[in-house]
């Protein structure tokens, strides 16, 4: 199990790197730098050179990868190309604002859909799984945009109880995000339960239908026991895969949810860091999406290694 | 679809060996979909947004683009059914031609992935080894770049003409497919067929197109059918973020984009987009799911590619 991890381990971090090495030679390839961004159309050749040997974009951009990793792995992202600040810690504070909004979807997101696929396969194709597996379908089938519009209209315009824009701007406390954070949380939320309910739906099923819960039933077990004893811990395993592969496409949503709401988080600063070629901010965003997939993705390898036993000898694993 | 099946019958492979895993005939196929409620709601969804993108300038006789100032912001009405917008455009006829640049642009670019991500695929496991290895980690670091990102770097690098999407949509959604399509195509690899194949000295293009995909093909199309969703998904939301179509494209996500700051004024404006966008998304997920259920492939799998 150690060496298992440790491989899984080596690989995330390798993954992590290729990314960032990915998107450092993509934003290479963009027209135009920072300098000529920053100047504007009417600068003179030589204030472009000027400024580009201010913020270092002289240098080959095979040694700028290595001085930025050198750095990097001390904890020194550099500084934002347009706003000068620390992109630390300009990267920190709209993560903060994230983990607020991505945290309340994550915890009532995943709760909301186990309890509701949960529901639906224990009323296999009468109207509670009916009515569930419909709706699991028309989350699957609109986009964050769509969602995030119907409950503007919901409740910012035929029930007037949220904000519809976020107004606290960038240096906004968690105090003032809390009202305006429910319609984003919600929108996200149900294009994340979607899928996990579908996918603890199916696995639900495909448990009731195994001899061991038909004996747990059989032997006179009550029905919460047989549930939550014998059914939960396993069709939550291949759940567990789908929940960490949704946390981490969560990360792409969050993006077009935030611009809709003019929400202060990583997904407005991403939008804006492309638009103006701020490569540290950009590398540094990368950094984080990336570590966050490979984290969940371990996180759910791990939560498998506690859930089911077989995994933990050698000869069963993969 | 075409990319697809314009890949060679399985009967071409058939004098080589025992009969190789048949996805099921077409007949077949078509019987196990019609039997299904829900797979047959889907397809016709699907097909009727096509036919309405084709035939929208038959279905209305307003323009989708000029506008009519003195018929702006109008509610449901006997001369305009859904309304107008803003500058006094037809909500209903910018609807019906709203599908044409998102199936158009969506079904190219799925085409385009499958088969790049089913060549990618067929490859790694043809060749095996390093260069599975290099194909595998390479995709999945392309993987753990958030979509988004990838596409707004795309976007931002060639600016957004229709190609551009296209290209960037290939980039996110190959590797998923790779991976999929890898895994049924290793299931093949060593099968007397392809043994047989290479005997006689096949090369490898030959091998995986006559041989390897016509036997994996039930998973390209399921593969083809649920990115398809995504990739509309993906594509509205792009538009919608003013990355996509450019105004004044009749566009659904655009659509969204433009009227919803009026969403208390023509609620219709923004509505109707929305219903056409999920009529055709729903349509596709239930597609794939009646392909999916009558291939017996597990969709909750391809999911997690």
């Amino acid at each position: 199990m150690v060496t298992f991890f440790a491989k899984r381990l080596g690989w995330s971090v390798f993954t992590v790197l290729l990314a960032t090495v990915l998107v450092f030679s993509a934003i290479q390839s963009l027209p135009g730098d920072a300098a000529t961004q920053l100047l504007g159309q009417n600068a003179t050749p030589s204030a472009v050179a000027t400024m580009r040997q201010q913020l270092g974009l002289d240098e080959p951009p095979v040694s700028r990868f290595f001085t930025w990793l050198g750095k990097a792995l001390h904890g020194d992202f550099g500084n934002s190309l347009v706003g000068g600040g620390s992109v630390a810690g300009e990267v920190g504070s709209a993560l903060v604002n994230t983990s607020l909004l991505a945290g309340i979807t994550i915890v009532i997101g995943i709760l909301l859909s186990l309890v509701l696929g949960l529901v639906a396969g224990l009323t296999r194709d009468r109207w509670p799984d009916i009515s569930i597996s419909t709706l699991a379908l028309v989350g699957m089938s609109v986009p964050e945009f769509v969602v995030a519009t119907v409950l503007v209209l919901l409740f910012s315009i035929y029930i007037p109880i949220f904000p519809a824009v976020v107004i606290a701007g960038q240096n906004a406390s968690l105090a003032d995000l809390l009202p305006s954070v429910w319609l984003p949380a919600g929108a996200l939320i149900c294009v994340l339960a979607a899928y996990i309910i579908r996918m603890m739906r199916t696995s639900v099923i495909d448990v009731m239908d195994s001899e061991f819960v038909r004996t747990a039933i059989l032997k006179g077990n009550s029905t919460s026991r047989v549930v939550f004893k014998h059914l939960l811990p396993s069709a939550m395993l291949p759940t567990l895969n789908v929940i960490a592969m949704n946390i981490a496409w969560l990360v792409g949503g969050v993006v077009v949810v935030e611009s809709i709401f003019n929400y202060p988080g990583i997904g407005t600063l991403m939008i804006r860091s492309v638009q103006t070629r701020d490569l540290p901010t950009i590398l540094l965003i990368t950094v984080m999406s990336a570590l966050t997939y490979v984290v969940c993705n371990l996180l759910a390898d791990f939560a498998a290694f506690l859930l089911n036993p077989r995994l933990r000898y050698p000869r069963n694993s993969k | 679809m075409s990319a697809m099946t314009t890949a060679p019958a399985p009967k071409d492979a058939a004098p080589t060996g025992p009969a190789p895993k048949s996805p099921g005939s077409f007949g077949r196929v078509v019987r196990s979909i019609l039997k299904s409620r829900a797979a047959t709601f889907g397809f016709a969804l699907v097909i009727v947004n096509i036919v309405v993108a084709v035939l929208a300038p038959v279905l209305t006789s307003y323009d989708p683009i000029a506008t009519d100032a003195m018929s702006a912001l109008q509610e449901s009405s006997g001369a305009h059914l859904l309304g107008t917008d803003a500058l006094g455009r037809d909500t209903l006829t910018r609807t019906l031609f709203g599908g044409q640049y998102a199936l158009a642009i969506s079904f190219t670019a799925t085409g385009l992935t499958v088969l790049l991500g089913s060549v990618i695929a067929g490859i790694a496991a043809y060749r095996g080894g390093i260069v599975d290895d290099i194909i595998t980690r390479v995709l999945d670091s392309v993987l753990a770049v958030p979509a988004i990102l990838s596409m707004l770097v795309v976007v931002t690098i060639f600016g957004t003409g229709p190609w551009v999407i296209i290209l960037a949509v290939v980039v996110v959604y190959t590797g998923g497919v790779t991976r999929i399509v890898r895994a049924a195509a290793m299931d093949v690899m060593p099968k007397d067929f392809i043994t047989a194949a290479k005997a006689r000295g096949e090369g490898m293009f030959s091998i995986l197109f006559r041989e390897v995909f016509p036997n994996v093909l039930d998973i390209i199309l399921v593969e083809f059918a649920m990115r398809a969703s995504w990739v509309v998904l993906l594509i509205s939301s792009l538009s919608f973020l003013g990355f996509g179509a450019s105004p004044p494209t009749p566009d659904w996500g655009l659509m969204v984009a433009e009227n919803r700051n009026l969403m208390a004024v023509v609620p219709l404006a923004t509505l109707s987009p929305i219903a056409a966008l999920a009529s055709l998304i729903v349509g596709l997920n239930l597609a794939a799911d009646g392909l999916a259920k009558s291939f017996g492939i597990d969709r909750m799998k391809e999911v997690l590619g």
